[in-house]
């Protein structure tokens, strides 16, 4: 392999941790206060790519405009999931919580299957995202090199909420203790959507620059990069959102890598990142920027 | 009680357990002979769907462990005992674009021992990865079964020298009918009902319960969820067995996490921990299934024509799911069993199996 592949398989692999990277931040905000994986949030991948869809061709909507309503809308969508399929449990066995979020994920699935058919749709891909620049013998699209920065600066902004502003001290407090929390006088449910908008508008701003970048949009297209994402979280060290983003970096290199280094095993590619969850798991269960996972009553 | 004594009893509920299953096999004697081809196909789904069910339940309800990984003890019972009952022949006309491997491409044996070898091979699968599974529990324990779910169906993918690959099995002999599957369903129903019922079972509850209370009464976790790991993969892979022989047609796509969501549902219906409670859910599944084929078809009312929408099952079964597990956590039977002395007593809630 030419240095010049490897660095071009250096960049698509980043620019894909990236991708997880951002969709990892929802899981782990997620578990970290509810401790529950939500696997209702690869679906909301999609959600944000088919509302991102409809804005632009009907109602003709620039991307500037279609992209953050469609994150917006996403980001209601995650408090509306909240609130329909998780609230009602607050008190439930963990089992019915999780049980409901496999309901909630086939049911937002078929329904968009049901209602926007199954035909793959065409993502309108911006002008601004579609040039490729040339250098040094690489040929990069734009949005791969957008793809990182934007994710970057999107964790800048979202550990801003979390380290310097009230809303974020009491998100702090509740992914510690529940009760204590609430006799500190904090509105836990409120707490809770603002997680949810918050992991549910990152999880949407992946979808549009997955969509963008596999322009190919179906209702069941959240599912592997949501289980992909899940596991960089767990990589990562679930609860922590700095975490959740190196290990999204990680697992998107190392799945690019391996199979540019050895591609006759591109085959079992799906396959890599849950035998890294088991690895993991059985070596250092905490992840790489956990702490001690501790049961919340 | 008419003065019965405690053994009056156990005789007696032993011998309408046997007029029970005596009146099954008339039932399945008549629709054998009487019944249409789309009965007892329905019929045959519905004993699949309770092997499948009352083996899952094992795991989810009895243990209370959320494995999300079934679908893989399934395609392997089915790949094996395919496999073992093709023909060297048919197995020549099958694999076209690669040759299956030496020893399964001479291997034959009747549909009996196809299935053993199926169950068998799922549980030595159960056990190799239940080292990794049980050092976890919780919401990880799910997805790293969920993981091996999906690891196995892209090994059948790619193993194209065993598994055909993408292609999938065809022609199979259909060799599974409704004493096959109702046989079956009926040994899983005796023994995992035996097994919940004995000292076993009750460990297996109380660490459902309170994992660490069970460990300081001396139970060892990894021993006893091992155990019901196993037996319930055991059955799995026979029932995928009876699966494929159903089908007759067999390809990776078909054991995918929908098959676990499926049995899911059915569980979660039936009331998670009871093994009435998944015969119950699988029965309904399999005849619901069917009657709700009526939202995907076109359908002729007052002269409109109104279209079907395809994928309209899904939407019903996941709202059912949810609906359930929200608004009725317990689902029908909650946990409580169908026994003889609560059918006699009318109805007063008697000895459940709380």
């Amino acid at each position: 392999m030419t240095p010049t592949i490897f660095l071009q398989q250096l960049i698509n692999g980043i620019s894909l941790g990236s991708l997880y990277g951002l969709v990892a931040i929802g899981y782990t905000m997620v578990y970290g206060i509810l401790r529950l994986i939500n696997f209702a949030h690869g679906d909301l991948l999609m959600f944000a790519a088919y509302t991102a869809i409809y804005c632009v061709t009907l109602f003709a909507l620039p991307w500037y405009v279609s992209f953050p309503a469609a994150i917006l809308m996403t980001g209601l969508m995650g408090i509306l999931l909240d609130r329909a399929a998780y609230k009602p449990l607050r008190d439930a066995p963990r089992i019915s919580l999780l049980i409901s979020a496999i309901g909630a994920s086939f049911l937002l699935e078929n329904v968009a299957l049901v209602v926007l058919g199954g035909v793959p749709k065409a993502f309108p891909r911006p002008p601004l995202f579609d040039q490729v620049i040339s250098l040094w013998g690489l040929r990069i699209q734009v949005l791969t090199i957008y793809t990182p920065v934007i994710t970057l600066s999107l964790l800048m902004g979202l550990l801003f909420i979390i380290y310097r502003t009230k809303a974020g001290k009491a998100m702090r407090a509740a992914s510690k203790d529940f009760e204590t929390t609430r006799l500190m006088g904090i509105n836990l449910d409120r707490i809770i959507a603002v997680t949810f908008l918050l992991g549910s508008s990152l999880a949407a701003a992946g979808g549009i620059m997955w969509a963008m970048k596999y322009p190919q949009v179906n209702p069941f297209m959240g599912v592997f990069p949501g289980l992909k994402a899940f596991i960089a979280a767990v990589l990562g060290g679930i609860g922590n959102i700095v975490g959740a983003v190196i290990g999204g970096f990680l697992l998107g290199l190392g799945e690019i890598l391996i199979v540019a280094l050895l591609p006759q095993l591109a085959q079992y590619r799906d396959a890599f990142a849950f035998v890294i969850l088991i690895l993991v798991l059985l070596f250092r269960p905490t992840g790489i920027m956990g702490e001690p996972l501790t049961d919340k009553a | 009680m008419v003065g019965g004594g405690r053994m009056d009893r156990v005789r007696r509920n032993s011998l309408l357990n046997l007029m029970a299953l005596l009146l099954l096999a008339g039932i399945l004697h008549l629709f054998g002979r009487y019944g249409t081809d789309y009965q007892i196909r329905i019929l045959n789904n519905m004993a699949i769907f309770i092997t499948l069910s009352v083996s899952y339940n094992l795991i989810n309800g009895v243990c209370g462990i959320l494995h999300l990984g079934p679908n893989a003890f399934i395609a392997i019972g089915a790949y094996t005992s395919a496999i073992l009952t093709m023909s060297p022949m048919e197995k020549q006309m099958n694999y076209i674009i690669e040759p299956l491997m030496w020893p399964f491409s001479v291997l034959n044996a009747p549909f009996l021992i196809a299935l053993l070898a199926g169950g068998v091979l799922a549980t030595f699968f159960a056990f190799l990865v239940s080292f990794p599974v049980f050092r976890v529990r919780g919401d990880y324990l799910a997805i790293v079964t969920l993981g091996f779910g999906e690891v196995i169906r892209v090994l059948c993918n790619a193993f194209q020298g065993i598994t055909n690959g993408p292609l999938g099995l065809k022609g199979l002999a259909p060799h599974t009918n409704l004493w096959w599957s109702w046989g079956v369903a009926a040994v899983t129903v005796v023994v995992i009902s035996k097994l919940v019922n004995s000292s076993y079972g009750r460990a297996m509850k109380a660490l459902r319960e309170d994992e660490t209370a069970a460990r300081a009464m001396g139970i060892d976790p990894f021993k006893h969820l091992l155990t019901a790991f196993l037996i319930s993969a055991f059955f799995s892979g026979i029932a995928g067995g009876l699966l494929a022989h159903l089908i007759t047609t067999i390809s990776p796509t078909l054991f995918t996490f929908f098959l676990t969501f499926n049995l899911l549902i059915m569980i979660v219906v039936g009331g998670l921990g009871s093994t009435t409670g998944a015969v119950i859910g699988a029965a309904l599944f399999a005849w619901g299934g069917e009657a709700l084929r009526i939202v995907e078809q076109p359908v002729q009312f007052a002269g409109l024509k109104i279209p079907g929408i395809p994928g309209m099952r899904m939407v019903v079964f996941s709202l059912i799911l949810m609906i359930v597990i929200i608004f009725a956590r317990h689902g029908i039977m909650g946990r409580h069993e169908f026994n003889w002395d609560w059918f006699f007593r009318g109805g007063n809630r008697a000895i459940s199996s709380r």
